[in-house]
């Protein structure tokens, strides 16, 4: 429908930076702001999970720290990525820019902003255990859960337009999953029979991955790789198909 | 290429949907329970056809809700039609509304960047035209303050520079000359001369006829998604004027 051709990687990089400069401009400090939702969180559960639930896990406050900063970027990248068609609608009706490009702006540019999460993390790793070649292996898992992110995120910004109570059932899913997720609990406590699930959501594997990469220094499991590979991919092209079959329709409901 | 018109309908409809509160859960389901289909429709457009040649400048006119912004729309593919066929020859660029991709808490400059981005530029390609879009704009001094500082006038001028120099072959305007002072209007229509005089095609729409005659040589008259006359501007213009005398 759209005869758009140019410059894709342009236009998206603008289209971050526009969301960005809006967010930060007047702000004095910034992108610290995202920094301190993590650190408050941590030491909450920190506190609750050593001292009214006393636990044997070492380096707590690193451990939880594991589980919170994949968990923000996930939850914070489906929800703006969710709004963003809403957001940007005066875009869509007025000029013919990809569609596509919205979402996935949208999903880089939350990412951008939470690469302040991530380095805290890093840091906070450095600090406790020590830098360690294993670090490479972040390289491979941090761009699966953007992509299965991306994924998410151009499925329900299309389910957005058409009903726009889907927002809410995102927010709603979030809570929930901050639970199913192992963020303040060991993978290992989980009973066996439940655990096979966990292998296919690609959130509670990143915890698991990031946990062996940074607490034990070891390589992630291959399976579990290869598992969140897969659902990583099935979910972003799943997305695509899903917003290219409801895309030309967006001008009627925005 | 050339043998082919930079645009042309063919028996294109357009329906719209009212959709008052649909779009939350509670409406989908009481559709669904109900198994009613009340949603209204209105035709936007009723089996237009036309074609606009290179080089050629074409004035829609009409009242409001005619049908204009819609065709506009269809010819800038921000939306399909409903039935036939809407074939573009060439980069359309749009003055839907003043600055449609303009936000108002980035600098001139960085909107300017924005705009050809989404227009399809590169970032060289943007680079080499930087120069000539804030030149004839006129507001260097504030390119680099935040567009909510600017007056509706400046807004005007860095929108109408943006969409003129990234090169379109073919501009929509809608209404948006009406505004701005007497000096820049007059630049605004020699650089629309020039661009016929390059053979490039124009699409402007108004409700009103002066301003359009300046420079479109031909006319459509939609009213309520009719085509009611193609014609020679002042044959068209003579006739629209008839009909909204006679109606008042």
């Amino acid at each position: 429908m759209l005869n758009w051709t140019g410059d894709y990687w342009y236009l998206v990089q603008n289209l971050v930076m526009k969301d960005f400069k809006i967010r930060y401009r007047n702000m004095s400090l910034g992108v610290f702001w995202s920094l301190l939702n993590p650190l408050v969180m941590m030491g909450v559960l920190w506190f609750v999970f050593t001292h009214i639930f006393p636990n044997r896990i070492p380096h707590y406050a690193l451990f939880v720290m594991c589980g919170l900063v994949p968990f923000n970027v996930f939850t914070i990248c489906w929800l703006n990525g969710t709004t963003s068609l809403i957001e940007n609608a005066q875009l869509i009706k007025r000029v013919p820019v990809p569609r596509e490009a919205i979402p996935v702006a949208a999903v880089l540019g939350n990412c951008l902003q939470l690469l302040a999460q991530v380095l805290l993390l890093l840091f906070l790793a450095a600090a406790v255990t020590g830098i360690h070649r294993s670090w490479f292996w972040l390289l491979a898992i941090w761009p699966l859960e953007v992509l299965f992110v991306t994924g998410l995120a151009l499925m329900f910004s299309a389910f957005n337009v058409y009903v726009r109570d889907v927002r809410y059932v995102v927010e709603s899913a979030n809570v929930v999953l901050f639970w199913l997720v192992p963020i303040v609990y060991d993978f290992r406590w989980i009973p066996a029979q439940y655990r096979f699930i966990y292998g296919y959501n690609p959130v509670a594997a990143m915890v698991m991955a990031l946990r062996n990469i940074l607490l034990d220094q070891t390589a992630p499991a291959a399976t579990l790789l290869v598992k969140a590979a897969i659902s990583s991919v099935a979910i972003f092209l799943l997305g695509l198909a899903v917003f290219r079959r409801l895309r030309p329709r967006f001008f009627n409901y925005l | 290429m050339s043998s082919q018109p930079a645009v042309e309908f063919r028996k294109v409809w357009k329906t719209f949907h009212r959709h008052t509160g649909q779009l939350l859960l509670r409406s989908h389901f009481k559709r669904l329970l109900t198994w009613k289909d009340h949603v209204e429709r209105f035709h936007a457009l009723r089996d237009v056809s036309f074609r606009v040649e290179h080089g050629e400048s074409l004035a829609v006119m009409g009242k409001n809700g005619a049908g204009k912004s819609t065709l506009l729309s269809l010819v800038a593919g921000l939306v399909p039609p409903d039935r036939g066929d809407v074939l573009i020859q060439g980069r359309v660029a749009a003055l839907l509304e003043l600055g449609s991709g303009f936000h108002p808490d980035l600098t001139g400059m960085e909107n300017i960047h924005l705009n050809a981005a989404l227009l399809g530029f590169s970032r060289k390609q943007t680079a080499a035209r930087l120069e000539e879009i804030v030149d004839f704009a006129e507001i260097s001094d504030f390119i680099r303050e935040p567009l909510r500082t600017y007056s509706t006038g400046m807004m005007m001028r860095l929108a109408f520079s943006v969409a003129v120099n990234l090169d379109p072959d073919i501009l929509l305007i809608d209404e948006v000359l009406a505004v701005g002072d007497a000096g820049f209007q007059a630049k605004c229509f020699d650089r629309i001369r020039d661009f016929r005089r390059r053979g490039k095609t124009i699409l402007c729409v108004s409700h009103a006829t002066g301003m359009t005659q300046r420079f479109c040589g031909r006319a459509l008259w939609l009213d309520h998604g009719d085509l009611m006359l193609d014609g020679a501007i002042d044959e068209v213009a003579c006739a629209y004027e008839g009909y909204l005398n006679a109606g008042s």
